[in-house]
């Protein structure tokens, strides 16, 4: 057997803020953020000042020793930052912040991510320049600039190799949508999505569609990483961790678009170490939270982490086998970015706990291991497994 | 009677950013290159491979002794995509427009983006052929294009 951190460590609270819509929060980024860390305290049944270290993911615009300033925090022990863009690093960071309780560093780690996109700008639209140099010297000026423009190209490319239709993309979607209904939290709660009305909104650039491309929100969301053997003397039931894994495949950045194997979400290496360190399979995994910055991404990561072959996608990545209650993956049971609110991922994490607790608005019956996948597409990317 | 969107005589509208060569000389050529209507690829003067985007060193034999070949710019399309929502103001009267991930057979495959000189909404099939065409542009660049071969 590997020496690995499987049951070794746990999270033990998570909390978050209310979700709004992209530039409505009352308040600064930065005050969301040490909102949401205090109530993944309150929910752990800890201390605030028991937090001695922090983890977060790139994009992460609240500085962990402002955080441990502002909140106050007597033991400033540990502070981590995974590379790369965007939610690659949403299961990295739990995995970061794992090694680091494992090993002694720190005693409570806290991993947190808050957006405030009217504060600062949003993701979706390109920056004002007048030249560029560099890698984007070879894409911007043909208007190839935003995430979704980045990544429509790989996807269109792995449907093309796969047979893959566009209804696989709209089963995610008519998921996520349809289990933010059960969500009080989500910001499309209330806000049900039919098929009809998912085939009928405007393109962003083909293959997606509006509904196929992530929601942009403000909010902040948070949990915290102990040792197994801390989460059992606490009131929350810890969701242990029987793997994390990260990484990226053969030559992924290399830039304008020549990764050698370009029809991937980028998760071919990782798979297998992940499922190696929880010593179960796919087949194993009762509950799924995918990363969808777009539905294709999540289409080719079930592919990578072994759900479904690819030449299988059509018949696997269906409404019928996402949808809780019956589906037999249920997939994204909050709603995801896609519905319940984009909080670069870590709002999977959250749900994936509260799975394996037991108090999910979807709940899975008798979930037992409840898996997040953060990132499809860019690099790095992580994954990890939870169980009760 | 060409519509107002391609009055231009460029692929796009003007006021997207311009390419420049990295500061450091590494893309020098490649914009250069393009310039003077030429078509040119990273290659590894000692293992023969070649790479695009640039690097300082080869991937694959690590040797720093990498310079540029001219390619025939004859490609076919790998991927591509047609863009309805402009993220940049220069866009907005733009869409849908085409860009192509085209692979050059005759440099190992390497790929380059551009967009597809033509009619946005005609129908495109990944394999088409294609051929490069260089856009000249007054503020001193030019850009890589393709059309339909």
């Amino acid at each position: 057997m590997m020496n690995t951190i499987k049951d070794k460590v746990a999270i033990c609270g998570i909390g978050e803020t209310k979700y709004y819509k992209r530039g409505t929060a009352p308040v600064p980024e930065f005050r969301l953020a040490c909102e949401a860390i205090i109530k993944a305290a309150g929910d752990a049944g800890i201390a605030v000042t028991d937090i001695d270290g922090f983890a977060s993911y790139s994009n992460e615009r609240n500085d962990a020793s402002r955080v441990a300033t502002a909140l106050g925090l007597p033991h400033f022990s540990f502070s981590n930052m995974f590379w790369g863009g965007g939610g690659g690093g949403g299961s990295g960071a739990v995995a970061n912040a794992a090694a680091a309780v494992a090993a002694g560093y720190a005693k409570y780690v806290v991993v947190f991510r808050a957006l405030a996109q009217g504060q600062f700008g949003r993701f979706g639209q390109a920056a004002p320049a007048k030249s560029i140099s560099g890698d984007f010297a070879y894409t911007l000026p043909y208007g190839l600039m935003s995430p979704a423009q980045m990544f429509a190209m790989r996807v269109r490319r792995f449907m093309h190799e796969h047979h893959v239709e566009q209804e696989a993309f709209a089963a995610v979607a008519l998921a996520a949508y349809h289990h933010a209904q059960y969500n009080p939290r989500a910001v499309m709660y209330g806000r049900p999505l039919t098929r009809e009305a998912y085939y009928e909104s405007r393109w962003i650039v083909e293959p997606f569609h509006l509904y196929d491309c992530c929601l942009e929100n403000d909010g902040a969301a948070a949990c915290i990483v102990t040792t197994a053997e801390r989460a059992r003397d606490l009131k929350p039931k810890p969701a242990y961790l029987m793997a994390a894994a990260q990484g990226s495949d053969y030559r992924q950045n290399a830039p304008a678009h020549n990764a050698p194997d370009y029809a991937t979400s980028n998760f071919k290496t990782l798979a297998p170490r992940l499922f190696e360190m929880a010593e179960i399979g796919p087949q194993d995994v009762d509950v799924l939270q995918a990363y969808e910055n777009f539905t294709g991404g999540v289409v080719m990561s079930l592919v990578e982490h072994g759900f479904c072959d690819a030449d299988a996608v059509m018949g696997f990545c269906t409404y019928e086998n996402f949808a809780w209650p019956n589906g037999k993956l249920p997939l994204n049971t909050s709603g995801g970015n896609l519905a319940e609110c984009y909080m670069h991922g870590l709002e999977l994490v959250l749900e994936a706990v509260r799975q394996v607790r037991g108090t999910s608005t979807c709940q899975v019956k008798d979930a037992e291991i409840s898996m997040v996948v953060s990132g499809p597409m860019v690099t790095p990317v992580s994954s990890l497994i939870l169980h009760g | 009677m060409p519509s107002e969107q391609h009055a231009t005589k460029y692929a796009l509208p003007e006021g997207l950013p311009a390419p420049q060569a990295t500061r450091d000389g590494l893309d020098k050529e490649f914009w250069e290159a393009a310039r003077r209507h030429q078509l040119v690829v990273q290659r590894c003067n000692e293992c023969a491979t070649f790479q695009f985007g640039p690097e300082w060193i080869c991937h694959h034999c690590r040797s720093s002794n990498v310079g540029w070949e001219r390619v025939s710019g004859r490609g076919r399309v790998y991927s591509w995509e047609r863009v309805w929502h402009p993220v940049h103001p220069a866009l907005r009267d733009a869409c849908p427009y085409m860009v192509v991930l085209v692979e050059l057979p005759d440099a190992g495959n390497v790929r380059m983006v551009g967009n597809l000189i033509g009619d946005a909404r005609e129908e495109l099939t990944i394999g088409t052929t294609v051929e490069v065409v260089f856009e000249d542009h007054e503020q001193g660049f030019t850009l890589v294009q393709w059309k339909r071969a």
